[in-house]
């Protein structure tokens, strides 16, 4: 039976997948088209799964094609076909109520316990919440306090047509996801904003973001890889550019990289209380907050500073950034409720903080002429 | 039955002598009027809705953003969405509604004339509000015709208010059209049609008006909720105020499935009018037909949550809906055998109204097949919001739906003019559609297996190559429809040859005893059914 | 069937308009009926996790002492929300029937008062209805003067019916500020 199948998958491909065998090489395989298998045993069985579902489907279709095509053919007026009488038959109606509902029994109870299986996440090994939010990632691993953000990192002159794109495009991050292979991993999904949905092919892995609510998912991947994924469910403007990009490790070396991402996180706070102590001059500022503006900002104010009108509101000249310098940090290390705008609070450093408000209320002709420093960041964000 | 000659007539032959030009189209209560402008005007949307399906095929021609911002796009998906849905696929079933119901059950006119007129001429109000809003600051709706909270709440623009506004008008005009049919149907029917000798156009037009006045509301509770949410500081979506999002998807899906229906059921009856006569046959189970399109629409209710199995529901409830989906499949299998078993052994000839049904039958069941395959649970996780689910729905939709009507529209037109339209014109809009319609949307299941979300303006490399052919096969099918305006146009201006009474050999029903063209009143004495 | 009168014709379209108007307005009622009966279905089933909003009442219910279950704490504040959040203890072992207290941290460390108001959220979602809370900071709007910290209390026994095949479940609280809200109700107040 197995065989049979999996020769009528290959021969049913082969006829569907005419261009595919001169470019099945490739590396990029442009045309990929069928589901993929994936990497842990879950993502199989769905792999399995969707064939037999595709088989019976492709079963019936031929079938019941065959029969009309045959009655196109010989049927026909033109070869002197003769209208029979007939028009009900209540045996051969029951019959094809009755048979498939059989064929459907036969494809649910395969199903079902895939099903079953995919939803149980007890005792997970390692669990991480994955919060989404317009159009980035967050990920925290809830034994370990490591956090950290994961931004796309194609650059815009890709997307802009200006630079060649890479092979990984749009499907590349500044940070990627880490988790141990053959360890039971739980992702806690949720959401900051509106709805996302968190992807990754590879695992069979689909859950959305809700904000307010948490949901839970769970993989188990057998290989160490670079696996990628997209956002799933339209969140906004920037949708199609929230990849998920996750990277399984060894045990041994995952936990080598949490130790060493510890370390990571306490000595940036260390470096973070020196600078309180320090001012940056006006050039620095400038140009690290240029450098963050378009990397932050620039996507909804837009790299000229003047947003969207309707949509994202212009910084160009707003009462904000050239007035309240207060209220300016606030909104940016606080977000504001209710709005696209996110609280940087949590996703840039008190330095970035302080040089991409120093830009904002100096660039495009917003000629303050004040510098923000961390610590009149600082001074906000801890109340003093 | 020779006594419905009474005062009310009289205005009416009165009305179409005296009034001519805008103003006959204004003011019009006949249905056969009513009927053109619906079917006009569905045109229209159904050309403006397609031109920004070249928009989106444009945008995504290869990778990179070259001609819109993603801001503009998700705009555009949105309001292509709205516009097919609302302002082409159900106008113009309402329009073969309007023409045909009264002339297949022997009424002289629909049986409420002056709501008719309203309910159309509200509906051009609903989609200037809906367009012009792509015109002001902000832009359009841009968070799919779907419109999930909180996205079209907190984080939307505030034109949200006009697309709260427009889909209102499109409720109420839907909702009266569907009343006007129902009424129609119950109490205008000529004396001997009794409810199992009506043909299934009828049939499947009366199941879909309940479903429009049963799910309709329910939309209009949803949006109000939307704009209450946004502008008047409730919150039924959102988790800050005591609200749950996830709701949102339950109330629209709720009313959304069955709006699936809502847009197929009629198909079923042209179709289930059309094989027969070009097989020279009677329809195979017309009474099984008749219970399979009401099992359909009563299991079209519990349903809805098929559309979120990725929310996050317990094990049972998938396990439901997934069962409940399923078993959706059986009665609409029921239907394309009986078509099939129609044909076999007819006396078939292959007219361009056939050969769109034929497409129908094909092409429809490869989307059913598709369907079937997104019911199950474990792997819809895969297939959710992926182009496959754009393919199966773009199958069912436009080589269903839509593929469906322009069958009815050749089917019927030679009745409605007198002439027989240009046949040549015809069978290069058919082969055209048929081959640009399959570039454009079965390489669509290959990328979405292969991992392509939807909605989305910009891809990943290794999707180039397909979405070139999709967009190739976009345009040429966008195209191919020029093809139909400049036939339409043709058989508008009565340019052909005439038509006897029947027009198709093979063709029964009352429509068909009239004279072609179909007189301005007919059956203003009830005829006699056999 | 078509009637032999116009006016007797007339009068039953107009019976029967009114009829299905009456349905039109029905379900446009049931749309608005579908909200609370979503909370009835959340509370029965324990769909998407939601959880009790009132106080439960402890009934000294037998401890079952053969099982142990593991709640853990997850603490976010949500966009514009500067508030410190977090449970001073992560995770606690309970037995089904086991009064528990764990105490979460707030503090505001914004130059302004600020009401906050704490979403509950489970998962799996099925755990939701047998989680009991007694006490909670998230059945009501916690309001924070400017500098001020507090320790806000979460009592709570897990109900022994909860299904033998859940041993661990998470509950993450979600804070907002919904100061403005607040304050308009206050003023309608």
């Amino acid at each position: 039976m197995k065989k049979t199948m999996s020769g009528a998958v290959a021969f049913l491909t082969g006829i569907l997948a005419f261009p595919a065998i001169a470019e099945s090489t490739s590396q990029l395989d442009q045309y990929q088209l069928n589901l993929t298998k994936g990497v842990t045993d879950i993502s199989a069985e769905v792999y399995d799964l969707h064939m037999l579902m595709f088989i019976i489907c492709v079963v019936i279709a031929v079938a019941v094609f065959g029969v009309m095509f045959y009655s196109m053919v010989f049927h026909r007026k033109s070869k002197g076909a003769k209208p029979a009488n007939f028009h009900e038959s209540v045996k051969v109606e029951i019959a094809w109520t009755v048979v498939p509902f059989i064929i459907l029994i036969f494809m649910a109870i395969p199903a079902a316990q895939t099903l079953i299986a995919m939803e149980d996440s007890s005792s997970p090994d390692v669990s991480v919440l994955v919060t989404g939010s317009q159009w980035k990632w967050h990920y925290k691993y809830m034994d370990s306090d490591v956090e950290f953000f994961s931004v796309l990192a194609t650059q815009p002159e890709q997307i802009a047509n200006k630079f060649e794109k890479g092979i990984n495009y749009l499907l590349e991050v500044d940070r990627p996801l880490v988790i141990p292979t053959g360890k039971k991993v739980r992702f806690l999904v949720t959401s900051d904003d509106v709805i996302h949905s968190w992807w990754v092919p590879d695992f069979a892995v689909k859950k959305d973001a809700n904000p307010g609510f948490i949901n839970e998912a769970w993989t188990k991947v057998n290989e160490p890889g670079i696996y990628r994924g997209q956002c799933a469910e339209l969140c906004g403007k920037d949708h199609g550019f929230m990849p998920v990009v996750v990277i399984a490790k060894e045990p041994a070396e995952y936990e080598a990289w949490i130790a060493e991402q510890q370390d990571i996180q306490r000595r940036a706070k260390e470096e973070e209380q020196k600078l309180l102590a320090m001012n940056m001059e006006m050039g620095e500022l400038m140009e690290v907050g240029e450098r963050v503006y378009l990397a932050t900002c620039a996507a909804c104010h837009m790299p000229n500073g003047e947003g969207l009108p309707g949509a994202f509101p212009a910084l160009k000249g707003s009462d904000m950034a050239l007035n309240d310098m207060q209220a300016h940090i606030d909104i940016v290390v606080n977000g504001k409720a209710g709005t696209s705008m996110q609280a940087f609070g949590k996703q840039l450093s008190l330095k970035e903080l302080a040089a991409v408000i120093t830009y904002e209320r100096n660039a495009w002709g917003n000629n303050t002429g004040e510098t923000v420093q961390a610590k009149d960041v600082n001074a906000l964000v801890t109340g003093q | 039955m020779s006594t419905v000659t009474d005062h009310a007539h009289h205005e009416d032959d009165h009305h179409h002598h005296a009034p001519s030009g805008i103003k006959r189209w204004l003011f019009t209560t006949n249905h056969k009027d009513i009927g053109t402008l619906y079917l006009w005007f569905a045109f229209i949307m159904f050309l403006t809705g397609g031109a920004m399906a070249m928009v989106i095929r444009a945008e995504l021609f290869q990778p990179g953003l070259q001609i819109v911002d993603p801001h503009f796009f998700n705009q555009m998906t949105t309001v292509h969405g709205l516009i097919m849905v609302f302002g082409a696929v159900m106008p113009a079933f309402t329009g073969l509604a309007n023409w045909l119901v009264p002339m297949m059950i022997g009424a002289p006119d629909m049986a409420l004339p002056r709501m008719n007129n309203w309910s159309f001429w509200i509906l051009p109000f609903a989609f200037t509000i809906l367009l012009a809003s792509l015109f002001m600051e902000g832009g359009g709706p841009a968070f799919g015709w779907t419109f999930y909270a909180p996205l079209s709440t907190t984080y939307s623009g505030d034109t949200t208010a006009l697309f709260v506004f427009s889909v209102h008008i499109m409720g109420i005009s839907s909702i009266m059209g569907a009343i006007n049919v129902i009424v129609t149907i119950f109490n205008m029917r000529a004396p001997g049609m009794t409810w199992m000798k009506m043909p299934l156009f009828v049939w499947t037009w009366l199941i879909t008006a309940f479903l429009l006045i049963a799910v309709m509301p329910v939309l209009a509770g949803v949006v109000t909720m939307v704009l209450t949410d946004k502008f008047f500081g409730t919150s039924f979506f959102d988790a800050a105020g005591g609200g749950d999002p996830v709701m949102f998807q339950h109330i629209f899906w709720f009313f959304g499935h069955p709006e699936v229906y809502i847009m197929i059921l009629p198909a079923f009856g042209i179709i289930s009018a059309i094989v027969p006569t070009f097989s020279r046959k009677k329809l195979f189970g017309y009474a099984s037909m008749v219970y399979a399109t009401t099992s359909i629409a009563l299991l079209s209710f519990i349903v809805w949550a098929h559309h979120m199995f990725t929310t996050g529901m317990p094990v049972a409830a998938e396990l439901f809906f997934m069962l409940a989906t399923m078993l959706i499949s059986v009665p609409t299998g029921v239907k394309v055998f009986n078509w099939v078993a129609t044909m076999w052994r007819g006396s078939l000839t292959f007219e361009v109204p056939m050969l769109f049904a034929l497409a129908f039958i094909v092409l429809f069941t490869i989307g059913g097949l598709s369907g079937l395959m997104l019911a199950i649970v474990p792997v819809d996780f895969q297939y959710h919001d992926t182009y496959f689910v754009v393919a199966h729905f773009h199958y069912v939709l436009v080589t269903g739906a839509i593929f469906s009507i322009m069958a009815a529209v050749y089917y019927w037109l030679p009745k409605w003019t007198g002439k027989m339209f240009d046949i040549t014109l015809a069978k290069w809009h058919f082969w055209c559609s048929l081959i640009s319609v399959n570039v454009l949307f079965f390489p669509m299941h290959f990328i979405g297996l292969a991992g392509m979300p939807r909605r989305i303006p910009d891809y990943a490399l290794q999707f180039a190559d397909f979405n070139k052919w999709i967009s190739i096969g976009g345009f040429a099918f966008g195209l191919s429809q020029l093809l139909f305006l400049w036939l339409l146009i043709k058989a508008c201006r009565k340019e052909g040859e005439p038509v006897s009474d029947q027009v198709w050999e093979g063709a029964e029903g009352l429509e068909w005893e009239i004279p072609s063209p179909a007189p301005y009143h007919t059956f203003e004495t009830p005829p006699v059914i056999k | 069937m078509q009637n032999n009168s116009k006016s007797e014709l007339n009068k039953d379209n107009g019976k029967m308009v009114i009829k299905l108007v009456a349905i039109v307005i029905g379900m446009f009622g049931f749309g608005f009926a579908l909200v609370p009966l979503y909370d009835v279905f959340c509370d029965l089933t324990g769909i998407n996790g939601k959880t009790s909003n009132t106080a439960a009442v402890y009934e000294s219910v037998e401890v079952d002492e053969s099982r142990t279950i593991t709640v853990e704490f997850i603490t976010r504040t949500n966009t514009g929300m500067p508030w410190e959040f977090r449970a001073q203890t992560r995770r606690v072992d309970v037995h089904p029937g086991q009064m528990s207290q764990v105490d979460f941290l707030v503090k505001n460390p914004a130059g302004r008062d600020i009401v906050g108001q704490a979403v509950p959220s489970v998962s799996p979602g099925t755990a939701a209805i047998y989680l009991n809370k007694t006490e909670c900071f998230c059945f009501n709007h916690q309001p924070l003067a400017a500098g001020e910290e507090a320790l806000m209390p979460m009592k709570f026994y897990v109900d022994p019916q909860l299904p033998k095949d859940i041993k661990f479940f998470t509950v993450q609280y979600t804070l907002y500020d919904v100061t403005s809200s607040a304050e308009v109700a206050m003023n309608q107040g």
